[in-house]
């Protein structure tokens, strides 16, 4: 949908974009993560014609991203707001009309999703009446009003208390099940990984990681295994009993758990399944759980960047 | 609809639905009214007038009643006059003070004035004091006059007043009066309104681009339109209101103005500036007939045409530059650094309105009517009093080429202004804004 073609862009005395290129397929939900002043917005700015960069271009459905095209985008970007004496409806048809549709069409629109999200009573209200999170559901409206194929979210966490973030995520959600391709920023790594399809990696300025979140989890994982359990005699395994697999730790599990036991972290080799194991623990123990350790996006992203 | 026009479309009805703007619009008018009538009525209030004891030892006065705004009682001039008219004024609060004069041995009336004393109770007015040193002065003319041998009264036979009416001998041999005084008062109006105008509005660009940013909206709207036209929606927005109100004020101002002169002046005293500013031009005699034969004199289709040129080139030129200070900032606070070079020439153009009236064929003139951030106004207060073809020619291009060179620089500085929160900036970064590519 959008790939972004060795995007540079300097600023006076630093570098916010080096040789960035990304792809964003159709239908994803793509989580562009990175510290603060890695360089997101610019580059959510850039997609969006905001600015423009040094040198690289952008593909917009296979062809060069045109002025035109903003019309089929839609952007929340993280310094948000809205004219605060004006009112509600008549800002909302505004922002609708300078994304291209007419005044009826827009007019509709709104009434529908004003309805949608029980707030048509604050037609008439002035946007310094409302609440900070009222103002956040008419600038949600006014970003997706126009049907965009594309929403380019910045930052949509932040600022928000927690059920709000999450109305947020769930609208998101809604939108890409209904095929909208999405694409969002965020400093905030945790939790990122099991709502995005894809995600990229940005830090200082070079993208560091992109694709698929399976593939980048499963180019990440190191094959290893928590595993609990407790022996008769409640003392540790015989280390045979592991063979051949590598046991980088097997301690007794902590006062406070809920049970007596162990816990062992094995390293299995790259072929070989949890079900190779199980077997020699099952008949030395009784196994209380096992599962793999699946890295953190978190994880990935330091070691990515230290390594 | 092209974006702009939308934008535009915002600026103007936002701001004309306000409860400031239906305010303005009506005081507008009842204050230029009012600041029009209210210095002529003042004028007219008379002072209450003081009373004056008068110690004349030199009997130089002697005769006199008073002058305007203070009768004279006389002293007997004895040796004790003096403590006894003091004596009188500090018991007596009917009387505002004491002249007093000296004799002299040889009735040098030099020495005379040069010695005089006014002892005052209360404040007397630097009018009533004017009135009565040039009393003096006549009188003390006359005596000098009488010294040498010479009868006061035959001078005064022979002096004799000129008013010559000057008379434009134009290119076609046309033979029009002049009217120095209506075209000082037509020029002094057409350049203040200028000024104004384009200060109140362009303030307002500038105010409406922080309100923009302070609101974090613009990244929003910018998303859908180029900075370039928003900032020209404004503009254009901004100036249409400008525009409305500045043609319901000048109805109503007509309005009120019929009105109030009809009324509450009706015989009593004609408030018009323009014959108080021909009294002052020296003019003061048949004014009425004056006028209008120099009202015919005047180019008014090309002055009001003028106006509304030099008010939209110097709004562009200053709104432009104003609203690159509005993006440059977080809040109103912060534009002082801006705003004083900016506004610097438009307040010297005022500074200059007379020496411009005085003259307006000089060099100063010509310069501050040609360069384009003193063009608006001063070209203003030229032009009743006619100016070439070609330096109108060359001003009016000058200002256009000064707006879009303005408008260019402030496009610059703006987009990446409204996207920058929280930075103190500095001329040297607004140097590489401009200069910068993106």
């Amino acid at each position: 949908m959008i790939q972004a073609v060795h995007i540079s862009k300097h600023f006076s005395g630093h570098t916010a974009l080096n040789d960035v290129s990304l792809h964003i397929p159709k239908g994803s939900l793509y989580g562009l993560l990175g510290p603060n002043g890695a360089g997101k917005t610019t580059f959510l700015r850039i997609l969006n014609q905001i600015i423009e960069p040094d040198s690289g271009h952008v593909l917009f459905d296979g062809r060069p991203l045109q002025r035109k095209d903003i019309a089929h985008i839609g952007y929340l970007p993280e310094e948000r707001g809205l004219y605060k004496k004006m009112a509600v409806g008549e800002q909302a048809l505004y922002l609708a009309r300078l994304k291209g549709l007419t005044r009826a069409e827009a007019k509709n629109r709104l009434k529908y999703w004003f309805e949608k999200l029980e707030i048509d009573g604050w037609w008439d209200k002035r946007v310094e009446e409302l609440s900070k999170g009222m103002a956040q559901k008419i600038q949600f409206v006014t970003t997706v009003l126009h049907q965009p194929d594309v929403l380019i979210f910045d930052e949509p966490f932040s600022g928000f208390d927690p059920i709000a973030a999450q109305q947020i995520r769930n609208e998101m959600l809604a939108l890409h099940q209904a095929g909208t391709t999405i694409l969002f920023s965020t400093h905030r790594m945790e939790s990122v990984e099991e709502m995005c399809t894809h995600i990229a990696l940005i830090n200082q300025s070079r993208k560091v990681l992109d694709g698929s979140v399976g593939d980048i989890i499963r180019s990440h994982r190191t094959h290893t295994y928590r595993i609990t359990y407790r022996t008769s005699h409640d003392g540790p395994m015989p280390p045979e009993a592991f063979s051949p697999f590598v046991v980088l730790s097997d301690e007794s599990l902590p006062l406070g758990a809920w049970q007596p036991g162990r816990i062992a972290h094995v390293q299995l080799p790259k072929e070989a399944g949890l079900n190779a194991l199980l077997p020699s623990l099952i008949l030395n123990a009784e196994v209380l759980s096992a599962e793999e350790i699946v890295p953190s996006m978190n994880t990935i992203f330091i070691q990515t960047v230290q390594g | 609809m092209n974006p702009l026009w939308i934008v535009a479309h915002r600026e103007f009805t936002t701001r004309v639905r306000k409860r400031s703007f239906l305010i303005m619009t009506i005081l507008g008018p009842v204050f230029f009214g009012l600041l029009l009538v209210v210095p002529a009525l003042l004028t007219q209030i008379p002072e209450g007038s003081k009373k004056l004891l008068v110690v004349d030892h030199s009997f130089l006065l002697t005769g006199e009643r008073g002058v305007e705004g203070a009768s004279f009682q006389f002293l007997e001039p004895t040796d004790s006059a003096l403590s006894q008219g003091k004596a009188i004024l500090q018991s007596n609060s009917e009387w505002d003070g004491l002249l007093y004069l000296p004799s002299t041995e040889n009735g040098d009336p030099d020495i005379i004035l040069r010695s005089g004393k006014l002892f005052a109770t209360t404040d007397l007015s630097l009018a009533l004091e004017e009135s009565i040193e040039s009393l003096l002065e006549q009188k003390a003319y006359e005596q000098k006059l009488r010294l040498a041998g010479v009868d006061p009264s035959i001078v005064k036979q022979s002096e004799s007043f000129a008013n010559i009416t000057t008379v434009e001998f134009g290119e076609k041999g046309r033979e029009q009066a002049s009217a120095t005084g209506l075209k000082m008062a037509l020029g002094l109006a057409g350049g203040f309104f200028v000024y104004i105008f384009v200060f109140l509005y362009a303030t307002q660009i500038m105010r409406g681009v922080i309100e923009e940013k302070t609101s974090r909206i613009v990244e929003v709207i910018i998303s859908s339109v180029k900075p370039f036209q928003l900032m020209l929606g404004k503009i254009i927005g901004i100036a249409g209101v400008g525009f409305l109100q500045f043609f319901i004020w000048v109805g109503l101002s007509g309005v009120l103005y019929v009105v109030l002169s009809s009324t509450l002046l009706s015989g009593t005293l004609d408030p018009s500036p323009v014959e108080s500013l021909q009294t002052q031009a020296g003019q003061s005699h048949a004014v009425g007939l004056e006028v209008i034969t120099a009202m015919q004199s005047i180019d008014f289709p090309l002055i009001l045409s003028a106006f509304l040129f030099y008010f939209i080139g110097g709004y562009l030129l200053y709104g432009a530059l104003f609203a690159a200070v509005g993006s440059a900032v977080d809040a109103e606070a912060d534009t002082q650094q801006f705003m004083l070079p900016l506004t610097l020439p438009l307040i010297l153009s005022i500074i200059v309105a007379t020496k411009v009236m005085e003259s307006p064929g000089s060099p100063l003139s010509f310069w501050f009517s040609i360069i384009p951030f003193t063009s608006p106004v001063v070209m203003m207060i030229r032009l009743p009093f006619g100016v070439p073809a070609w330096e109108l020619a060359l001003s009016m291009s000058l200002l256009v080429l000064g707006f879009l060179g303005t408008t260019w620089i402030a496009a610059r500085v703006y987009r990446i202004g409204i996207l920058l929160y929280g930075k103190k900036l500095t001329y040297k970064e607004l140097w590489k804004w401009i200069r910068s590519s993106q």
